[in-house]
């Protein structure tokens, strides 16, 4: 059983993020972390790993900083990684990046399951996973909270609006795994001094495998026309102080603002 | 431009209200662009729910009915929508942002090589001038949060067709329905393969929701400033005032409170009358799900955070001192 895990990094959304003026983001003034749902993507084959024996590896697309995410993923458990890292990748949009990752997989090739998080954090489009499965032409299955293998086939739980459906499908998958999945796993200090001496290889555009005409700026059909901070509505906010909590709740009072309701 | 067309979802022979919206917007777009809106309805046995699509506002629904399409498969949809947008070559596609959409929308751009812009909150039709000069007229505007929620950033695709979107729900109100309004339903063929037949549903489970934020009156909610302890507080001032408990992304993602409670962007929207953010900064993310709300109540002890820009009234200070001392007035 080979496993291979998608993941990002993201600049950490606890933080405010620092824009240049072109409306790309200051990635140097902005800390970065793994994006958090792909930890559970990686939880969930490290528990494949676990229980019935698998090799995982993880590919990361990104800057050379990107590294450090690779470096949690074997620190946690993941025996290989990749790093697809190529100046003209940058600008690639969901399609194009989505048709980098899914050559890059074929490169790595021998896959039975393809894990993603369920979205990004800092895109949060949730694009990226189904138009890799579409590329690579294997079904997906996406927001899955759990999941057993059953010889050539699985059954996974997905959850949906008001409830979840149980699907089976043929391997190879690729499925996208919710942050209720599981608790990712922290990884030891031995394992992260280890993970730490690896060598990642990095892969170019021609490692991988990718036409260049079809990843960066020109090989993504949507542009960034502008970006805005959002706009402040024009009513003042009334403020009051923790010690006059009296006034407040008169104030609201006078102006029909009803607070209690009846049950 | 030629159409607009709409994915219309349905779930036991029911149009999902997230796909009605998309029929409002859709109409405002298609006035403006002067073009006819279409609609695509796939199912079994689901010819009599078409006519709702037109009442509407659909001009034209285009029809696909097999057993293999009763239910919602990502595989087949894919299919049958890919062939129809080959066939028709419509301008624009919309998808709403349910499980569905965000999953299927995905898998046919990428079929079609398209362009896609997911969970937008607003759309329009405008112009875009690109980094040669060139200028594209009367093209979709698709406008989203970014980055977590920190920015608002508008996309649009140039060149490649369709331009494809995934839409919000909740962000539109459904269309008045006009059963007078005439369209016509054109009965296509569905073309299935046998690899489409790789997925199979085993079954579905309604699991009934427990929290009611859509047609609460009064929601109180709380961030990432309101910690363990101060979800304990909120939880006891929405029982003195009547109201649900909503919370940020940032305090689910801490487990400090299940999903179903949700506000924003990756959550629920919503409009109740009455919404007191307790502990929460403000983040796009957050404000795409609850800013519509009649009043808005912020508690939150940094005078500078950006929910007091959307609030009506706000209180500067620690919410574990405040609310205290509103449930000790209230009750």
């Amino acid at each position: 059983m080979h496993v291979i895990i998608l993941m990002k990094q993201v600049p950490d959304t606890r933080q405010a993020v620092t824009l240049r003026s072109n409306g790309t983001i200051d990635r140097e003034r902005t800390k970065n972390v793994s994006n958090p749902y792909d930890k559970n993507a990686l939880e969930a084959a490290l528990q494949v790993k676990d229980k019935l024996g698998a090799r995982v590896t993880v590919i990361s697309m990104g800057p050379p900083q990107a590294v450090e995410v690779l470096r949690e993923a074997l620190a946690m458990g993941a025996d290989d990684a990749v790093l697809l890292c190529d100046r003209r990748l940058a600008g690639s949009d969901t399609l194009a990046t989505s048709y980098a990752l899914s050559r890059t997989i074929k490169k790595v090739g021998n896959y039975d399951m393809i894990f993603c998080g369920m979205e990004t954090a800092d895109g949060n489009t949730a694009q990226v996973g189904p138009e890799v499965a579409e590329f690579l032409n294997i079904p997906q299955i996406t927001y899955v909270e759990d999941f057993k293998i059953d010889g050539d086939s699985l059954e996974a739980k997905r959850l949906i609006e008001g409830g979840y459906e149980r699907l089976r499908t043929k391997l190879p998958a690729l499925l996208t795994i919710t942050s209720t999945a599981n608790e990712p796993r922290y990884p030891s200090v031995l394992a992260i001094i280890r993970a730490g001496k690896k060598t990642i290889p990095t892969w170019n555009l021609e490692d991988a495998g990718v036409d260049e005409s079809r990843v960066g700026l020109k090989g993504s059909p949507t542009r960034l026309r502008r970006i805005d901070k959002p706009r402040a509505r024009g009513v003042e906010c009334v403020l009051f102080e923790e010690e006059e909590l009296e006034v407040f709740l008169d104030r609201l009072r006078r102006d029909a603002v009803k607070l209690v309701q009846k049950r | 431009m030629n159409e607009l067309l709409v994915f219309a979802e349905q779930h036991d022979k029911k149009i999902s209200e997230p796909s009605l919206e998309l029929l409002e917007k859709g109409r405002q777009l298609t006035e403006k662009a002067g073009v006819k809106l279409s609609s695509v309805l796939l199912g079994c046995d689901v010819k009599e729910i078409a006519g709702e699509l037109i009442a509407h506002g659909a001009d034209k629904v285009y029809l696909f009915e097999h057993e293999k399409l009763k239910d919602y498969g990502m595989l087949p949809y894919t299919r049958v929508i890919t062939n129809l947008i080959r066939k028709k070559e419509p301008e624009i596609v919309l998808f709403a942002a349910t499980t569905t959409g965000r999953e299927l929308a995905p898998r046919i751009a990428a079929r079609l090589e398209a362009g896609l812009t997911a969970d937008c909150t607003d759309l329009d039709i405008g112009d875009y001038k690109d980094e040669s000069g060139r200028l594209y007229q009367n093209i979709l505007v698709q406008i989203r949060p970014a980055f977590g929620g920190d920015v608002i950033a508008t996309i649009v695709t140039p060149r490649h067709r369709p331009q494809m979107a995934t839409v919000r729900p909740g962000m539109f109100s459904v269309p008045e329905k006009d059963v007078n309004r005439s369209g016509e339903v054109v009965v296509c063929e569905a073309e299935i393969m046998e690899e489409d037949g790789r997925t199979i549903i085993v079954d579905s489970v309604k699991t009934p929701r427990k929290v009611d934020l859509k047609s609460a009156m009064v929601i109180v909610a709380g961030g990432r400033g309101a910690r363990p302890e101060g979800f304990e507080l909120i939880k006891r001032l929405a029982d003195v005032l009547g109201a649900e408990v909503g919370a940020s992304r940032a305090a689910v993602n801490a487990g400090w409170i299940p999903y179903d409670h949700q506000v924003g962007l990756s959550g629920q929207t919503v409009k109740p009358d009455v919404y007191v953010a307790c502990g929460i900064s403000g983040t796009v993310q957050h404000l795409a799900g609850m800013k519509d709300s009649k009043t808005i109540i912020a508690i939150n002890k940094d005078g500078n955070a950006q929910i007091f820009k959307f609030a009506h009234y706000g209180v500067v200070g620690d919410l574990c001192k405040v609310i205290p001392k509103l449930i000790e007035k209230l009750s």
